[in-house]
């Protein structure tokens, strides 16, 4: 495929009828329409609410909350964040999202610091955390080559076989992955004077990505790339007739998700302080789509929901159930979540906010068209 | 407003209730919590459950109540997983404010939880049954304390009892993590210092389920196999070592052939028997504190096992040693817990299986079993004491310059 070709495939502004695809002047991919009617300042103010209450968090809950609770659910909520972009706008459920995670916190290792002899390179850690989001990004480019000609059920049929693939690959080779132990003492640096995995810093690292992912797939939900990937998930045959190159749509998408998951699994690699196997067990692959289908995958924000909730019954089932089978509450919450929701906890929000916006006097219609990315 | 005489009776009642709580709480001291951490996932859930046991018998056997603090478990499960034991002692430490940390049961585990404890200068933790040796002999924690000996002292002797029974060469099949590592150290140090041949060792994945590469690669020159492995693995090798026809005697690490393996219910159990092992338990110790024991542990809990496994054994040792220790200093917990510690440090700890002390990096030094597996005429499996060895420290012997920490490829005697 040309360069030409690709870059008029990533246009998706209206072309002139009837001209061919090629006579399309090319524009580089992503850059901001200018004719398209922008949306009205979204800004709302329950969003200012939750962001002050995001910001000051940490001042009135104990370091448990802010680290273990707070921070792990931020960091898991990106990985599953680049899961609901893929599956709820894309339309293609990769179980292989914690694999690219994964990668990118067992590069920050090697590349990086770590406990085990003559495995770690010792490089600066911001460059090994470049390489290692880098790194993981092109894996997950490749992922995505591998498995978009696949659809539905198939789809997660392939990235779970290279998911455990992967898992096998770390537990049985030494020289790289150190096996079984994986890679211990993976910490984030200090700089500027602040350690930054003491729970206060940490949160705020955790946090200033987990918002910079948000916006950004919010932002990229609106461009005409989000667009288009929206379309293709909608009616892939269709946005083919129509001149969209369904397939670098897709593997850019991969890409995309992949980044993101990337920079979760840094997060996640500091947050653990090592990365073992089990960090990409099919445990962790199914995890993710636990956390990300809890949410709700109609909104980037259903991730967070759902690492939240997770994060919240790991540390708090067995205090409820306080017994052998504190697993059963997790499993009959996620149950009920699923059961009696569509759309996770975000389909609760919206058939909420429908039920008192009909109270309050307004259509149907109005509520839900205020709802952005209503199917 | 009209006042009933139910509403009079219901007001009195809440304030004679409000105030026998307070007056309860007055009249004692707060309790001390503990929080205690085992594995109710993955391959030891078994065993986890069993150390839970265990740990109850202890503070069941002073009835809750230690100096006249009564004793509150808050409980926690982790999956033999570092990270995961990591996060539920960080939940129980900080959220849950316990004062005193019991746990964990697994290798990784335990290292993991010491380098965590070093965050957290006014907790105490003492270990659960973890017996890497890792755990307190390099950069011990000051708070720290295990009063369980580790994989590595639960070996000595085996060497020379496998080398008595005429094994010359050994194949090697072990969990591939620090427990074993440990375990394997002990056994190989002895064993090849006395001439013995180690030609092969497999190390396999922990939770792993299929062993039928590493049954392939079995020489036929070895004369029995070491498998050190445990809970569901240690089932599911025999199963498929069985299934291959295979018929080497083995020596079991001290986990293989622990009560819940003992137990199980496969064709393959009869040829357990004969296979010794080395452990900190033995079913069959004639001792009377270890009688009195078992009994204790068959009373409170019909549900347990015929005779309480390691990690009862075990988890009853390190939370024995808690509440004497808080018993010694009249349950004074002030001070950053200095005075507990300081008790801790310096007392001598009574056992089912013998005296434990701790040495200076606050690891056990105490008694180990030679054992074989014998039937009983019941049909169940015991093991039968060959040998007991006590004051067994940690450097096995040697001096802390020629001990060596036990690894892949440590030590080696193809």
């Amino acid at each position: 495929m040309s360069a030409a070709n690709w870059r008029g495939a990533m246009n998706v502004e209206p072309r002139a009828h009837g001209a061919p695809a090629r006579a399309v002047p090319a524009r580089a991919a992503g850059a901001p329409p200018t004719a398209r009617p922008r949306f009205k300042n979204p800004v709302r103010v329950r969003h200012l609410l939750v962001l002050a209450f995001l910001l000051a968090y940490p001042w009135f809950s104990t370091p448990f909350f802010t680290y273990q609770i707070g921070a792990q659910a931020l960091a898991l909520g990106l990985i599953a964040l680049s899961l609901t972009f893929l599956g709820g706008f894309g339309g293609m459920i990769s179980l292989a999202q914690m694999t690219v995670a994964g990668i990118a916190g067992y590069m920050v290792a090697i590349f990086g610091t770590a406990a085990t002899d003559g495995v770690s390179l010792g490089w600066p850690w911001w460059l090994a955390v470049l390489i290692g989001i880098v790194l993981a990004t092109g894996a997950a480019a490749f992922i995505g080559w591998l498995s978009v000609r696949t659809e539905g059920i198939y789809t997660i049929m392939i990235t779970l076989a290279i998911g455990v693939a992967f898992y096998y690959l770390v537990l049985q080779n030494y020289a790289i992955f150190n096996g079984f132990q994986g890679e211990q003492k993976v910490f984030p640096p200090t700089l500027g004077g602040i350690y930054w995995r003491d729970p206060t810093p940490f949160y705020y690292l955790t946090l200033f990505w987990a918002l910079a992912g948000y916006l950004f797939v919010v932002y990229l939900l609106r461009s005409p790339f989000g667009i288009a990937l929206q379309g293709i998930r909608d009616n892939p045959r269709r946005m083919h007739a129509l001149g969209f190159n369904v397939t670098a749509h897709r593997v850019t998408a991969y890409a995309i998700a992949g980044a993101i998951a990337a920079v979760g699994g840094v997060l996640f690699t500091w947050y653990n302080g090592l990365v073992t196997p089990g960090s990409v067990g099919t445990s962790w692959l199914i995890n993710i789509l636990i956390i990300a289908v809890l949410g709700g995958m109609r909104h980037p924000v259903g991730a967070f929901l759902g690492a939240i909730v997770f994060v919240l019954l790991q540390n708090f089932a067995i205090d409820v159930f306080d017994r052998e089978r504190f697993n059963l509450v997790i499993g009959v919450v996620f149950l009920v979540i699923v059961l009696f929701s569509r759309d996770g906890l975000l389909g609760w929000w919206s058939a909420l906010s429908v039920r008192l916006s009909t109270h309050r006097g307004e259509t149907r219609w109005r509520s839900a068209r205020g709802r952005l990315y209503a199917r | 407003m009209e006042i009933s005489k139910g509403t009079v009776v219901r007001t009195l009642a809440v304030i004679l209730v409000v105030a026998a709580f307070t007056a309860g709480a007055f009249a004692q001291a707060p309790p001390v919590k503990i929080g205690l951490l085992a594995t109710l996932e993955g391959p030891f859930a078994a065993g986890g459950q069993d150390g839970m046991r265990g740990a109850e018998l202890a503070v069941r056997q002073r009835n809750g109540v230690v100096a006249g603090r009564k004793i509150e478990i808050v409980k926690a499960s982790s999956d033999a997983k570092p990270d995961v034991a990591v996060n539920a002692t960080r939940k129980l430490v900080e959220q849950d404010k316990v004062d005193i940390m019991v746990g964990p049961l697994s290798g990784s585990e335990g290292i993991a939880v010491k380098e965590y404890s070093k965050t957290q200068p006014n907790t105490t933790f003492i270990n659960g049954s973890s017996g890497a040796q890792a755990t307190t002999l390099s950069s011990p924690s000051p708070n720290f304390f295990r009063f369980n000996t580790d994989g590595g002292q639960w070996m000595v002797g085996v060497g020379k009892a496998a080398l008595d029974k005429g094994y010359k060469r050994v194949m090697v099949i072990a969990e591939d993590y620090a427990f074993p590592y440990s375990q394997v150290q002990g056994f190989m140090t002895e064993y090849c210092k006395l001439g013995g041949k180690v030609p092969v060792k497999a190390w396999v994945p922990l939770g792993g389920k299929d062993y039928a590469s590493v049954i392939a690669r079995i020489p036929k020159d070895v004369d029995a196999l070491a498998v050190v492995l445990g809970g569901a693995d240690a089932v599911n090798f025999l199963n498929q070592y069985e299934q291959a026809g295979g018929d080497k005697p083995l020596i079991g690490g001290s986990i293989t052939v622990s009560q819940d393996i003992l137990n199980y219910k496969g064709k393959r159990r009869d040829s357990l028997v004969g296979t010794i092992a080395g452990s900190p338990i033995a079913d069959a110790y004639e001792a009377p504190e270890f009688k009195a024991f078992v009994a204790d542990y068959k009373k409170n809990f019909p549900d347990g096992y015929p005779s309480p496994s390691l990690f009862a054994l075990v988890y009853y040792i390190n939370m024995k040693a808690t509440l004497d220790g808080l018993d010694l200093v009249k349950g004074d917990l002030s001070d950053g817990q200095k005075k507990y510690r300081d008790a801790l440090s310096k007392m001598t700890l009574k056992t089912p299986v013998g005296d434990v002390k701790l040495d200076a990096n606050r690891q056990a030094i105490g008694t180990t079993f030679i054992t074989e597996v014998v039937k009983d005429a019941q049909g169940n499996l015991h093991n039968r004491v060959l040998k007991k060895i006590d004051n067994v420290n940690q450097t096995l012997g040697m001096s802390p310059a020629e001990f060596k920490i036990g690894s892949r490829d440590e030590p080696n005697c193809p």
